[in-house]
């Protein structure tokens, strides 16, 4: 069974149709890769699965379950974290608070200060920082704390939408690192990237999105070396 | 010290100002909204504990307590029932449906309790406080008003900063969805920010009529106006604004009353406003607003 299945899910903006009937899985422990244009319909997806977006049609399961209709708020408690576009840590917080509101749906206060442990482990930076205002680190520093945030849910998959969008060569190189920890660490990674030739060099498999549509979809480093693929996406 | 008379009642004033105008920030700064209607939930609170204390005959204590769980009810009920689908709508349309809530009930009290004016029996019953052999006269009400303003506010303040449903509330002012993602209950934080807001609206209803002891069905609007007014001054969304604004606000009105002039006093609190507006209008301690209001 897949940890997370997609099933024919369509999802409109008012009149307009953003995501016109798509399909997908991911298994457990894969890194899976959403890869398409802007506008392609990667945003969109992730914020229909976590709840942010209501489907017109279609179910998301999660670990067999239906999650389709569970409000937004319930998605992070069963065990699945997202990392939005645009990082949104909360400017006005210290990095400590930011990292306490990831943990906002745990109850046992020493398995949390574990867990935090672990991420100042992993984000020695969040540490040195921990007082400092979110809103004035750096925007790769924003980008750890975003998924350092989403790591203190402790979640089975974590959604992460563009990680390397706005950041310096040298912060793309360690985000991806990162996201590759993760995975290695037995979290299962779908990750939303225009990126595509770093996305595809980490993944297990991806699927290609245009226009609301799953176009193509496969192991990745076949993707890789697929010749549509390589000049609408990896400029070769 | 006729001027140090002057600055306490001031004080006084403004302290009830303050814990308003912590209403109106406080939903501000979570639901993006000014709930006009907050002065009116005022008014609520102040008949129901003048009928509680009158016609129920329950003792002050006990009618505080149940004015302030009805203001409670009152503004959780409001934001359900007239905000919460306007959730997406234009700030104007929300604006509009305030104005309306605020008259709506206006009327229901005018249908309730009619329009003659309840003369208000002060709360407070004991003796006031005498300073400097007996030049010094300060009434019991405002000793009481001023300690409940500073226990109100830094009870609050510490809310915010210790609690999970405070942190969750700041996040919810910052960022709606990366707060859900949070797994933060958006619309439960945005009702408990309307229920303590109203809840303290019941709070100030009853220090202001019992100083200022007649009730009618508009005794909340000019208040609260005034707490508007006073949190815009100091920066509408922080609390620390709507506490100093409100004090300032207050002392302002008393010694405009005492020694410019008593008609002009509403006129010179307002001009204080426009003149603050223009040279930072983002209040004393705004910080830059981009939504529009």
């Amino acid at each position: 069974m897949a940890m997370l299945e997609v099933k024919d899910l369509k999802v409109y903006y008012g009149m307009i149709q953003a995501i016109k009937g798509i399909s997908f899985e991911v298994n457990e422990g894969e890194v899976i890769a959403l890869i398409g244009a802007n506008g392609a319909g990667k945003t969109t997806t992730l914020q229909t699965i976590t709840g942010m977006i209501a489907p017109k049609s279609g179910a998301i399961l999660f670990e067999g379950q239906d999650i389709t209709k569970v409000p937004g708020h319930k998605i992070v408690a069963m065990g699945m974290a997202h990392v939005p576009e645009g990082r949104r840590v909360f400017a006005e917080l210290s990095v400590f608070e930011n990292l306490k509101l990831g943990a906002y749906t745990r109850k046992d206060k020493t398995e949390v200060a574990e867990t935090l442990e672990r991420v100042y482990r992993s984000f020695p930076r969040l540490k040195e920082r921990k007082n400092q205002s979110a809103g004035t680190l750096s925007g790769g520093e924003q980008q750890m704390l975003a998924m350092g945030r989403a790591l203190m849910s402790r979640p089975r998959i974590i959604l992460m939408d563009e990680p390397s969008m706005g950041l310096s060569p040298i912060f793309v190189e360690e985000i991806f690192h990162i996201i590759q920890e993760i995975s290695a660490s037995g979290t299962t990674v779908l990750l939303v990237e225009q990126n595509a030739k770093k996305a595809l060099s980490i993944a297990n498999r991806a699927y290609v999105l245009e226009t609301g549509n799953i176009v193509l979809s496969g192991d990745a480093k076949a993707l890789m070396n697929d010749e549509s693929i390589k000049k609408a996406y990896l400029g070769e | 010290m006729t001027f140090l008379t002057h600055l306490i009642n001031g004080i006084s004033l403004g302290s009830i100002y303050a814990i308003i105008a912590l209403g109106y920030t406080m939903v501000y700064g979570i639901a993006k909204m000014l709930n006009f209607a907050h002065g009116d939930v005022i008014m609520i609170g102040c008949y129901a504990v003048f009928m509680s204390m009158s016609s129920l005959a329950l003792p002050p204590a006990v009618s505080v307590v149940l004015a302030i769980v009805v203001c409670t009810v009152l503004g959780i009920v409001i934001e359900k029932v007239a905000y919460k689908p306007l959730r997406k709508a234009s700030p104007l349309a929300v604006l509009i449906t305030a104005i309306g809530v605020s008259y709506l009930l206006q009327n229901i009290a005018l249908l309730l309790f009619g329009a003659d004016s309840k003369s208000f029996q002060s709360i407070v019953a004991f003796p006031p406080l005498k300073l400097a052999g007996g030049n010094l006269i300060i009434p019991s009400v405002t000793i009481v008003t001023v300690i409940l303003c500073i226990v109100i506010v830094a009870a609050l303040l510490t809310f915010i900063k210790k609690t999970k449903a405070g942190q969750a509330m700041l996040a919810v002012s910052e960022d709606k969805e990366a707060a859900q993602l949070m797994g933060v209950n958006v619309n439960g934080t945005i009702s408990l920010t309307f229920a303590i807001g109203s809840g303290l609206a019941a709070v100030a209803g009853v220090l202001l009529c019992s100083a200022y002891p007649t009730l009618t069905p508009y005794t909340g609007s000019m208040p609260g106006i005034k707490a508007f007014t006073a949190a815009v001054f100091g920066g509408i969304g922080s609390i620390w604004g709507a506490f100093v604004g409100g004090i300032l606000l207050g002392v302002i009105e008393i010694l405009g009353r005492a020694y410019i002039s008593s008609q002009l006093s509403d006129a010179i609190v307002f001009a204080v406003l426009i003149l603050v507006l223009l040279v930072k209008p983002t209040g004393i301690f705004g910080k830059p607003i981009h939504e529009k209001v």
